[in-house]
């Protein structure tokens, strides 16, 4: 059994157990913390940065989602310092991509487009990069778009910890980073897909999806990996 | 092999070493085997054959520091070094033994580059023959080890490094002390030692001519370091780069299990350890411990959130520990001579030397030892010593994540705190002097660029961040920015330091925010004057001539 903890959150005293994480506390206080990466039921890897508190003691920003709470701990998780880091970095993500919301299947049900209208994003103030990134539509049923990835791993993760088939890797590194099916082969003919199709429901953007899917059509639903792994948990 | 064994074998290498009439060693680093130093030993074989001497040895060695008068020879008895050998001197080299040195090739070893060195890590390089245990054994070596597993405990050989005051020699400068006693007080029913010899700062190559020139003194560092925090397998994470260092210490760690320093129940007691050596693929990002760790489990090498450190959860989850190669080449002496002696060399709260690898333009490029403490006047203009008709402008410490010093912070000392408070960072060594014809800001737009190729992709802020910088920064330097491009780019550094994943984004602003602090007016002639007062930013250049 963990230890039961004490601990401040914005000034709130509220109390969790010693293997909860800051995002778990402040979910369950209703304390808003901005996520990308994260997704209940597969593990925290603490890669979108979003969701970077302050912790009192700590000369650095922690990640919410992958630091574990401790006795005494004061977090402070909305400063103006954390906003303005946190507005600059969904900035990076539309500069980085090609995130044309008007041609997009998930429009009006984007993760990353309702981030940006929370932060109040009107406008990019960095230079686009419009990178030249290709479309792979060979697989029977779905397609991805790597103009609207962000390279949140969610599918790798998914597709590894939970359908057990690895079929999503990344490739290359730094700006050039991609996600590919298998050794990089078309999606069709990779031969470890199962065609779950749960790493479309986890995208968080347009970049994975159903065909035959219009703008604005496709909505993402992910209700069923807590689902799944509560049960795994109940029959361990 | 127990210490009587020991002391034997070193009693019989030192005896047979001293029938050898004339001993030549020939530098085999890879800065001098590049200018050609196998064939200048292959040539002075020949000579030696030749005339039929008897008694006279020619061995290889290890980097002697100055790489820039390389090829380098050591003639001994008389403590005689050659620089810039060539295969055609060796008959004259050969013809000297016993008479009076060559002197066109002859090196001043009383040179400030020498005497003002302390070889304390670097005290065997091309001393001893990197490839054969006995040479090592001869000059002491591995009593340090078989005294400490014999008659002290893991507790006291901690304390002793305490005493020492040693600091990681990585960069960051953490206590080697702490970091060994975390490790050793974690319950876990294995534990890991892991040696980082991934250096990927440009123009830094200490690491290397460690393992290069004493591979054995690493051994012998991890071996002490396993038994104090109760590790039974080690890695050594070598960068394929290296393809010289990797052959010696493996080399070395056959020979080590030949004579019973490696593997089961060492000098009879109940000590197992198990060392590896592991290679990088090329990426710079594996030298951060946590990318270091995923690339020895062959996973991709991408960083993660600590903590939790690796000293509590490190390979395969198991508690590890991680130092840097010049941190385990420190280990030695300080148990050989005691703690309290190593305390004696340094700072307050640097102790010991550190090896740098000096580069750009300097008289003597090359390896060099100093004690903690020298200011960095007494590196560049005494032992560097800068080239005629050539004015010093900045040093660059730190690789990629370091910064620039200017002239008027020269007289500030070497040590992890004083080149933080002047905005650069200890670093593992790299030390680049830069002349007045270099142009800061595309020394700045180098180091971002290496850092923006180098990134994992793994964070937001570092991959796309280090993009941005190096999109703005290409801006100014082809004279198409504005003050808002520079504003924002400032912005972009405070951002991508704060939320960075790990050092390497955490450190990518730093070339820049050094640059800006101490040389802004260059930036502003590149923005405002659409000039490079260096003129060393093409697209500027060409504009002034037309």
């Amino acid at each position: 059994m963990s230890r039961v903890v004490t601990l401040k959150v914005n000034e709130i005293h509220v109390s969790g157990r010693a293997d909860e994480t800051i995002l778990d506390i402040a979910r369950e206080h209703d304390i808003f913390i901005p996520t990308l990466c994260q997704v209940d039921g597969l593990s925290n890897i603490g890669a979108c940065r979003l969701c970077l508190v302050e912790v009192k003691g700590s000369n650095k920003l922690l990640p919410a989602c992958a630091t574990l709470v401790t006795e005494g701990m004061e977090i402070l998780t909305d400063t103006e310092q954390l906003s303005r880091y946190r507005r600059m970095t969904v900035e990076m993500l539309f500069a980085e991509g090609n995130h044309i919301c008007s041609v997009c299947v998930v429009n009006g049900h984007c993760e990353l487009q309702d981030m940006a209208v929370k932060m109040g994003i009107d406008h990019i103030r960095l230079p686009y990069f419009y990178p030249n990134r290709n479309v792979d539509a060979s697989h029977q049923r779905f397609a991805i778009d790597h103009n609207r990835c962000i390279l949140c791993t969610r599918c790798v993760r998914i597709c590894d910890e939970i359908e057990g088939a690895h079929t999503w890797d990344v490739m290359n590194r730094g700006i050039d980073s991609r996600i590919i099916t298998d050794l990089n082969q078309p999606w069709g003919e990779s031969e470890t897909c199962t065609s779950c199709g749960k790493c479309i429901q986890v995208c968080p953007t347009g970049a994975l999806f159903e065909k035959g899917k219009a703008v604005g059509e496709m909505t993402k639903r992910y209700a069923f990996l807590s689902y799944l792994t509560h049960m795994r948990e109940v029959r361990k | 092999m127990n210490a009587e064994e020991l002391f034997e074998l070193a009693t019989k290498e030192r005896a047979s070493q001293a029938r050898i009439a004339h001993k030549m060693v020939v530098c085999m680093g890879t800065a001098c085997q590049s200018a050609g130093s196998e064939r200048v030993q292959e040539q002075i074989e020949t000579e030696v054959k030749k005339r039929g001497l008897q008694e006279c040895q020619i061995a290889q060695g290890g980097c002697r520091g100055l790489c820039a008068a390389g090829p380098m020879v050591s003639v001994e008895p008389g403590q005689i070094l050659y620089q810039a050998v060539t295969p055609d001197d060796a008959a004259a080299i050969v013809e000297s033994l016993g008479n009076t040195p060559v002197k066109r090739l002859h090196c001043d070893t009383e040179s400030p580059f020498f005497t003002r060195q302390h070889r304390i890590v670097l005290e065997h390089a091309g001393i001893i023959n990197p490839d054969r245990i006995t040479d090592y054994i001869a000059v002491n070596g591995y009593t340090a080890f078989v005294k400490t597993l014999t008659e002290m405990s893991p507790g006291e050989v901690i304390d002793q490094i305490k005493r020492s005051g040693l600091r990681g020699r990585g960069g960051a400068g953490y206590p080697t002390a702490l970091k060994w006693s975390t490790v050793a007080k974690a319950i876990a029913e294995r534990k890991y030692i892991v040696c980082n010899g991934d250096e990927g700062d440009p123009g830094a190559f200490m690491d290397r001519s460690v393992m290069e020139a004493d591979p054995h003194r690493l051994i012998e560092g991890m071996l002490i370091a396993a038994y104090a925090v109760g590790a039974e397998e080690g890695f050594i994470y070598v960068r394929a780069e290296y393809p010289l260092a990797v052959k010696r210490l493996r080399h070395a760690i056959r020979q080590a299990e030949k004579h019973g320093l490696l593997g089961h129940n060492i000098c009879g007691t109940h000590f197992n350890f198990k060392l590896d050596i592991r290679l990088g693929a090329g990426a710079f990002v594996c030298g951060e411990e946590t990318s270091l760790i995923a690339s020895i489990e062959g996973k991709r090498g991408n960083p993660r959130p600590r903590p939790p450190y690796p000293a509590e959860h490190g390979l395969w989850g198991y508690p590890t520990l991680i130092n840097n190669v010049e941190t385990f080449a420190n280990v030695v002496p300080i148990l050989r001579d005691g703690g309290d002696a190593f305390a004696r060399i340094g700072t307050e709260n640097s102790k010991g030397t550190k090896v740098f690898a000096l580069t750009g333009s300097v008289e003597r490029t090359g390896l060099i030892e100093v004690p903690m403490g020298i200011t960095l006047r007494e590196i560049v203009y005494d032992i560097g010593g800068m080239p005629e008709g050539k004015r010093f402008k900045a040093v660059q410490t730190g690789g990629p994540s370091g910064g620039c010093i200017p002239e008027e912070h020269l007289d500030i000392t070497v040590d992890y705190e004083s080149l933080m408070t002047v905005g650069s960072f200890m670093g593992s060594g790299g030390m680049i002097v830069m002349d007045d014809t270099a142009c800061m800001v595309d020394v700045a737009k180098f180091f971002v660029e290496f850092c923006m190729s180098e990134s994992c992709g793994k964070c937001i802020p570092c991959r796309v961040g280090t993009a941005q910088m190096y999109h703005l920064l290409h801006r100014i330097t082809a004279g198409e920015a504005t003050f808002d491009d520079l504003a924002l780019l400032e912005e972009l550094c405070d951002v991508i330091k704060h939320t960075s994943l790990c050092g390497l984004g955490q450190g990518a602003p730093n070339p820049v925010k050094s640059t800006l602090r101490y040389f802004r007016d260059e930036y502003v002639a590149h923005i405002v004057d659409k000039t490079c007062p260096a003129g060393v930013c093409n697209a500027l250049t060409k504009k002034v001539h037309i």
